[in-house]
């Protein structure tokens, strides 16, 4: 039977949304248990999340003043060592996941499976490649650890609230580098919903013209309580900083709506979205490739979608009254 | 100031051009590449720039891309010394190469070579596993820099020196600083990559390629994934076009959405 370590992601003790969507992946991989590893140098209050997740069935917490900060190269050798015993080792595939998780696979001396989409068995998995042109099913080898990262988008974040798995402190006799520091960081933060567990996410593209343009991509995305996203091009453009990026080489989201305003649909920004419940695309372009997969279009000839916008802005509001 | 003799080591694949819509086999043995257009990996082009640029200003001595995958690979490397590569090393293999086989290739290529920096894209675009670097850290034991979009290196008298790396996370920038030699793997917006032109490509011409055999390197190849099925991702249902906001509007209403 298999037994599956979830490794948890934080922030300013608070747990990431992402960890609960690894372990909706680990149990669907039907292991007798399905623990989750909390590195931080203060873990209770992640813990006491964590251990509130259905099917987690215990918590474990490794307390030191070195994990304060997600340094891959810290906490890679300690989750190798707590990795011991487990069939399965996944973390989320959020920037954190992808960081820490081959360093892990690599100490073990296995093969890493990135962007887990579903569970075909305990040792088939798909995922895809090619910005999601393909998806293939890959084997890993049973006698060896599975380590993996989990695609967030496509997986629920698994129930929580009524379970109360036992919290337990872990002991590892790991030696940690001391060649790696931590400086700081510049946080995007802000009080509209998180990009990548937003129920709704409103994009802007470079046919949003300018940055100040963008004022109604927030406006729009705050009347419907929506989180904001952006395609490459309007990051390159500058109008928005870059962990509002959607697509390949940014966040991959799953929304029940996803608006995608004055973005043309390179492939590389489908990719992100994919998997979206419901694509609205307004744009001016009627060849643009975001039609192709968007459930609602809207196109307009007009010299700049802001116009387009607008009206729009002004139903929902309407509607919010 | 002592001189910098730093060496950066580049990794340089190569894969499908980004700009080519793939198309899976109906068979599911895979995906078409046969008459497909290739190209460095993107990400792999803004390392190479990356390198380029320290040599530029003085903090690098040279800059070695290294390739691993078939014979007529040598034409690919070819670019990267046209952009401005001191030398290339080819590691010959007619498998397909897998991010812990590419770790430990380099790996024995880092042994050889000691490098100051590892530089390599942070994820390339065919498999976009995203692994290679963090693997090679892990195995060499040293310092890694994942999505870096900018990176200071300092070199100090007697010292190894350290790289101060703004990284690209999902919560916005984080700092780190690691001491060298490390690996860093760019992110898109580390640099724009310069172009390569028609004299470069003639002196690239004469620019040395080590040969290497991948077996000859003792990597042990190790236990894979093994691909089993390629499918294509299931299509979305067709759309409809609505005629203005109010109608757009109305369609989420009626869907819940709004």
């Amino acid at each position: 039977m298999s037994k599956i370590l979830v490794i948890a992601e934080h922030l300013d003790g608070k747990l990431n949304p992402s960890t609960a969507r690894a372990v909706s992946a680990a149990a669907a991989v039907k292991p007798e248990a399905v623990d989750v590893l909390v590195l931080a140098d203060n873990a209770a209050a992640i813990a006491a999340e964590a251990a509130r997740i259905g099917g987690v069935s215990r918590v474990l917490t490794v307390e030191r003043a070195e994990n304060a900060h997600p340094l891959a190269a810290v906490l890679a050798p300690q989750i190798a060592k707590a990795a011991a015993g487990y069939s399965h080792v996944f973390a989320p595939s959020t920037t954190f996941g992808k960081d820490v998780t081959p360093r892990v696979a690599a100490l073990l001396g296995v093969a890493q499976v990135s962007d887990v989409m579903s569970v075909e068995g305990p040792y088939s998995f798909k995922r895809p490649i090619y910005a999601g042109n393909a998806i293939v099913t890959v084997e890993a080898e049973p006698s060896h650890t599975v380590v993996a990262t989990v695609r967030t988008a496509s997986w629920p974040v698994a129930a929580g609230g009524t379970n109360s798995a036992p919290v337990e402190s872990l002991a590892l006799d790991a030696t940690l580098p001391t060649h790696t520091r931590y400086v700081g960081l510049q946080s995007g933060k802000s009080d509209r919903p998180d990009l990548q567990s937003a129920g709704k996410v409103v994009s802007g593209g470079r046919g949003v013209g300018s940055k100040e343009n963008f004022d109604i991509i927030f406006k729009l995305a705050d009347k419907l309580g929506a989180a904001v996203g952006a395609s490459r091009a309007a990051v390159d453009a500058g109008y928005v900083p870059s962990d509002l990026q959607v697509g390949q080489t940014g966040k991959i989201i799953a929304p029940e709506l996803y608006m995608a305003i004055g973005i043309s649909g390179a492939i590389q920004h489908l990719t992100g979205i994919k998997d979206a419940g419901t694509i609205v695309a307004i744009n001016k372009d009627a060849e643009a490739p975001i039609f192709e997969v968007a459930d609602f279009g809207l196109r307009q000839n007009m010299d700049v979608e802001l116009s387009i916008v607008m009206p729009c802005l002004n139903e929902a509001e309407t509607i919010a009254r | 100031p002592e001189e910098a003799q730093m060496k950066i080591l580049v990794g340089y694949k190569r894969v499908v051009d980004y700009n080519v819509r793939i198309q899976v086999k109906p068979d599911g043995t895979g995906v078409v590449t046969d008459g497909v257009k290739l190209s460095a990996n993107p990400f792999d082009d803004i390392a190479l720039e990356e390198a380029l640029r320290l040599r530029e200003k003085g903090i690098a001595e040279e800059v070695v891309v290294v390739g691993i995958g078939p014979a007529d690979l040598t034409a690919h490397l070819r670019n990267g010394l046209a952009m401005g590569a001191n030398r290339a090393i080819h590691v010959t293999t007619a498998d397909a190469v897998q991010p812990l086989t590419a770790a430990r290739a380099l790996l024995k290529l880092v042994e050889k070579e000691q490098p100051g920096l590892v530089l390599l894209g942070k994820q390339a675009i065919d498999d976009d596993a995203n692994q290679t670097g963090q693997m090679l850290a892990a195995l060499w034991d040293r310092p890694q820099a994942t999505f870096a979009s900018k990176v200071d290196i300092s070199i100090e008298s007697g010292a190894d020196g350290k790289a101060t790396v703004t990284r690209e996370v999902d919560a916005g920038l984080e700092t780190i600083e690691v001491e060298l030699p490390a690996v860093v793997t760019s992110d898109l917006r580390l640099n724009e990559p310069r172009f390569i032109k028609l004299p470069d490509i003639m002196k690239a011409k004469s620019k040395p390629i080590d040969v290497v055999e991948l077996a000859s390197l003792g990597v042990d190849s190790g236990d894979h994934l093994k691909t089993t099925h390629y499918a294509a991702p299931p299509k979305r249902s067709k759309g409809v076009m609505v005629k203005d906001a109010a109608e757009l509007v109305a369609a989420l209403k009626a869907k819940g959405l709004l």
